[in-house]
């Protein structure tokens, strides 16, 4: 059964706050809910299904739908970190598909800053249960240095330069300059991308994301419901998901999970690449974005340092627009998961809500791409392919 | 040459790879190959990841192979490099590059097995230039 016109965005809402030392996880999940439903001009009573990841507190969707008092028949906590909320929003249309729910909120929220989490330098253990630790800890995997090898073995087999990730970032700093709410608001040039300091060879202070509390929400509804909210209509496509890990110790740095998850969803959609007028593309450093790109079949692979070179994902200017709100690497990157915020602003392309500065004119097919855990050793990729009606 | 060394953390052995750091401590690197399908893996766990057999056994891997990828973490207290070493017998494994001019790295470098002692618990296969 394809979920192809089965289900429509109704709702997105992104939190304004960067920093939220005075709210609590399970507020900023409420805030943001609140947020979305009054955008689809639904109400807490309307919702019928609730999808959160691991980022929500507690028991997850039951400490949520405690907290929120909301009356379910539909729960799905997939958690596949920051590309959860792509995938929910897959998972969200085959349940209204299949009668389960006609309105399906999504929750994301977090506050690394206010915690004071060293996001992407300190090593994460997920504990010792999980049967890759004792194999992988001890040799201090950070998430920079993780991805810093997927660039390191691209730039060799592929002559990918700094210069062009940093053309990336470029990119996504002239969107930002125009959002208000974006953490960093200046426009950087090539130079100054790879003249900050070194992370994790090869990569970047600059070709980091930032690290921010805040959160977003969605709401998902059935064809029947879209049509009576008096708001501008995107209909969900196609949708992929798809993990990539170490393959017995088959490793390959060099492609994502977007290989796979990119072509599921572009068939179901029925489009492909030329078609998409926008993007949003995971953008935890500027390599994911080049590696996804790839996948994705924007162009061939191995030619995504010329792709995403000299402006071309400048709105306005470049061939294919992308992140036109600053994305994680200048604009939000919450809770340290930033599938979200890539469908948020998808969303506002296809209703034609963004900055009038970035909007993409006749934008009626947009992509947005999520990617969980890390390019460096397993993740969960996902691509949704919505359309304006 | 770095001189001083990062303290790595100990690993936690679990029941289904005791054999695995035992062998760690005497200074042997062992894989799983599996009688079935005849693939090589690792991390080493009971069930083979291509074919699911359980007619999988340990093998002493000979120490050698070259350098797949690589990364200097230089924002950290001791920079380290963290690296995939391509084995000789076919996997490709995480690892840290000890003894080395971290600066004069090249990918495709010939690699050798060097224990490097962890903080409490038992060494950890790590590589140098062969």
């Amino acid at each position: 059964m394809s979920i192809k016109g089965k289900a429509y965005i109704a709702g997105a809402y992104e939190h304004p706050t960067r920093k939220a030392d005075t709210i609590s996880l399970a507020q900023l999940h409420a805030d943001v809910a609140k947020g979305a439903l009054a955008d689809a001009g639904l109400t807490k009573d309307d919702v019928d299904g609730y999808f959160c990841a691991g980022d929500a507190p507690g028991l997850g969707p039951l400490s949520m739908a405690d907290y929120l008092g909301l009356k379910l028949r539909h729960l799905d906590s997939t958690e596949t970190g920051g590309s959860s909320y792509v995938v929910h929003v897959g998972h969200a249309a085959q349940a209204i598909a299949a009668g389960k729910c006609s309105v399906a909120l999504i929750t994301l929220a977090g506050r690394p800053r206010a915690e004071g989490m060293a996001t992407g330098t300190a090593p994460r253990n997920y504990g010792a249960a999980a049967p890759d630790v004792q194999f992988e800890f001890p040799f201090g995997p950070t998430v920079v240095n993780q991805y810093a090898m997927c660039a390191m073995r691209h730039m060799h087999e592929f002559g990918t330069t700094s210069e062009q990730l940093a053309w990336i970032k470029v990119a996504a700093s002239h969107h930002a300059q125009h959002n208000p709410h974006a953490l960093l608001r200046d426009v950087v040039t090539v130079e100054e991308v790879v003249s900050s300091p070194i992370i994790a060879d090869p990569l970047h202070r600059l070709d980091c994301c930032v690290i921010t509390d805040g959160g977003g929400a969605l709401v998902v509804v059935s064809p029947e419901i879209a049509k009576r909210l008096n708001r501008p209509r995107v209909k969900l496509l196609g949708a992929g998901e798809a993990p990539k890990h170490q393959m017995g110790g088959k490793i390959d740095l060099t492609y994502t999970g977007a290989r796979h998850s990119g072509p599921i969803a572009f068939a179901e959609a029925g489009v492909k690449p030329a078609d998409v007028k926008y993007v949003s593309i995971y953008d935890s450093f500027t390599i994911t974005v080049l590696m996804t790109l790839e996948d994705l079949g924007f162009c061939a692979k191995g030619q995504g340092g010329k792709l995403v070179a000299d402006g071309n994902l400048i709105a306005g200017s470049g061939k294919l627009p992308f992140n036109t709100d600053g994305g994680g690497l200048c604009n939000n990157h919450p809770g340290n998961r930033g599938g979200m915020t890539k469908v948020i602003e998808a969303v506002r392309q296809l209703r034609g809500e963004a900055h009038p500065k970035v909007q993409v004119k006749n934008c009626d097919v947009a992509l947005a791409h999520g990617t969980g855990g890390s390019l460096g050793t397993r993740h969960a990729s996902a691509t949704v392919i919505l359309e304006r009606e | 040459m770095t001189t001083r060394q990062r303290t790595i953390p100990a690993p936690q052995p679990s029941p289904d790879t005791k054999e695995f750091w035992d062998a760690a401590a005497k200074g042997t690197l062992l894989l799983k190959v599996c009688r079935a399908c005849g693939e090589t893996y690792y991390y080493p766990r009971p069930l083979c990841p291509f074919c699911m057999s359980d007619q999988t056994e340990w093998k002493t891997a000979a120490g050698t192979g070259t350098l797949y990828s690589y990364s200097v973490m230089r924002r950290a207290e001791v920079p380290y490099a963290i690296a995939y070493v391509t084995l000789d017998e076919g996997p490709t494994m995480m690892t840290n590059l000890v003894g080395c001019d971290f600066d004069a790295l090249r990918i495709g470098q010939r690699m050798k097995l060097a224990f490097t002692p962890t903080d409490g618990g038992p060494p950890v296969p790590t590589f140098t230039l062969a």
